[in-house]
């Protein structure tokens, strides 16, 4: 007997069951994306009359309530700087080591594993570990150094994961091949490995710092002051910062009418800062790959 | 099992491999091997897949060393030094012993780099050495004529068998003088792998050529000399018209013939 091609009832029941599996993916992607439009919405609505060149030029007047954040902006700006020297090399480095030297044996997958459970530590956790480590032990005091380094290790998982995928999605003929030419391993990680992978450490260290930016607990006792009229002078100084300034004048202010408007300014500003943080990755990763691509 | 059959090739020889066994961990790879590898020739090594070809093929550069549970007895002798005495210089045995490898593996880099890659991370020469370099080694790979005009185009835009003959250019500029080819032409199509036969043929003029193979026809075709691996061990050794048309052992003959492998 010869098998018939025209369409069957079986036919028409895959077909059904592909069209709804199709329609619970979609509807997944729709609500994840109305639900971030809503947030932009609903920010943009309530903290975009906020704005202003004062609101961004001028420090806080008259209990927050008058002038601007400038001192938060610098404040955040300059954290997220230490965070950025402290846990970008430091993360890099730490998986080249992990990836390309370290024997796999017991030793390294504890590292690992430990690596991969720090980064499942309340920020609350490394806040006080801040405090004790940074603040008190080494000195640092309540200042933008100690939070930034604070905050460097709340990144640190990050950053070597990130880092050790990036490693990972480089084919190891590339190291087999520069190897056999007569490579030592350094050579070879440096020009047969590395290249491929920066664009992709990037990627997950920006993600890292722009969560770093937004954290409010690490910094809290660590640095981040609740009111300065003036910007630091120093890295030993202490800051304000968007996320800290957020909180207090969401939760922490007596005149709820008019702190409430200046939270959802501040907070658009915040969200600002992240947004242009990632494209400015984004940019600088397209030149990169091609710069190394050809 | 019937006593092995390994001849002594007439001529030079170039690498002498005696008593070799290597393990994986407390598994035995290849089993006590001794044979003596001629200059200018080309040697290939046959046998079923798991046998062993490509981890012996990656003794002679130690590639092996690669692999942490790895472990290596014997000795083997290139030009009367054994490469796994504690004072060997990997990068210089890499230089002197080249690799081709099973899938082509050129470097997201323009063709140019790719040629140029050994040389750079060597001793650095001036950009008309390189030039001078990299037009040779294409040509000695016959691939100079199709990419000329692209030279810095990105290497992963070649098709697959010019891909392979890259690979082959990137490791004669370096100049090696054994070349070792694992599975060469086992990713690219008939008419690409004819090439790269013939580029093999043409090589042993100035090099010392070991092609790992599970295609009995390219091994008779490229050879001159044939050892054909089962299971680990060294089973018959010989010229490779020899072997094709009256081999010492059953096994040899079981297999060239196709009844098992």
């Amino acid at each position: 007997m010869k098998s018939s091609v025209k369409k069957s009832r079986r036919h028409f029941r895959s077909q059904l069951t592909q069209f709804v599996g199709f329609l619970a993916l979609r509807i997944s992607v729709y609500s994840v994306l109305f639900m971030l439009l809503y947030f932009f919405y609903d920010l943009g609505s309530k903290g975009l009359g906020a704005i202003s060149w004062e609101f961004l030029s001028q420090v806080p007047r008259r209990g927050m309530t008058e002038g601007g954040i400038l001192p938060a902006i610098v404040g955040t700006f300059l954290v997220t700087l230490i965070t950025a020297l402290f846990a970008v090399p430091l993360g890099m480095a730490a998986a080249i080591y992990l990836n390309e030297y370290a024997r796999a044996g017991r030793l390294t997958r504890l590292i690992r594993l430990s690596i991969r459970n720090l980064a499942g530590v309340p920020s609350i956790v490394y806040g006080l570990f801040g405090v004790i480590l940074f603040v008190n032990i080494l000195k640092f005091g309540t200042s933008i150094l100690s939070a930034g380094l604070t905050l460097g290790l709340l990144t640190l998982p990050w950053t070597i994961t990130a880092s050790e995928e990036a490693l990972k999605s480089v084919p190891d003929s590339y190291r087999e091949g520069a190897l056999a030419l007569g490579a030592t391993k350094w050579q070879m990680i440096r020009t047969n490995v590395l290249p491929y992978s920066i664009p992709g450490m990037l990627t997950g260290a920006v993600l890292g710092l722009a969560r770093a930016a937004g954290e409010t607990a690490p910094i809290m006792f660590t640095g981040a002051a609740f009111y300065l009229p003036f910007l630091p002078r120093s890295f030993k100084d202490q800051f304000m910062a968007l996320p800290y300034h957020i909180y207090i004048m969401a939760t922490q202010h007596h005149a709820i009418d008019k702190a409430r408007f200046l939270a959802y300014g501040t907070a658009l500003v915040l969200v600002a800062f992240v947004v242009l943080f990632n494209l400015g990755a984004i940019l600088v990763r397209a030149r990169l790959r091609r710069k190394w691509r050809h | 099992m019937e006593s092995s059959h390994i001849a002594i090739p007439e001529g030079k020889p170039k690498i002498q491999i005696e008593n070799l066994s290597l393990f994986y961990g407390p598994k035995l790879v290849l089993n006590n091997i001794s044979l003596v590898i001629p200059e200018n020739k080309v040697t290939a090594i046959i046998g079923p897949s798991g046998c062993g070809k490509s981890s012996f093929i990656r003794i002679l550069n130690r590639m092996n060393d690669l692999i942490p549970e790895a472990r290596v007895e014997g000795q083997v002798w290139i030009d009367g030094e054994n490469i796994y005495d504690k004072d060997v210089d990997l990068v210089a045995l890499r230089k002197k012993v080249g690799m081709v490898f099973q899938k082509p593996n050129p470097f997201p880099k323009s063709i140019f780099d790719n040629i140029a890659y050994g040389l750079k991370i060597g001793n650095h020469r001036g950009q008309a050495e390189l030039e001078q370099v990299v037009e040779r080694s294409l040509r000695q790979a016959a691939l100079w004529d199709e990419v000329k005009d692209r030279l810095h185009q990105n290497a992963l835009k070649l098709s697959g068998g010019q891909q392979q003959r890259l690979c082959i250019a990137r490791a004669l500029a370096v100049e090696p003088e054994i070349i070792l080819f694992d599975e060469p032409c086992s990713a690219i199509d008939p008419i690409a792998t004819a090439r790269v036969e013939e580029l093999i043929h043409q090589l042993k003029k100035d090099y010392t050529v070991v092609i790992v193979t599970h295609n009995m026809q390219q091994a008779a075709r490229v050879s001159d000399y044939t050892a054909f691996l089962w299971l680990g061990e060294l089973i018959e050794y010989d010229r490779t018209e020899k072997i094709f048309t009256n081999p010492a052992n059953k096994m040899t003959e079981d297999y060239i013939t196709g009844r098992f492998g």
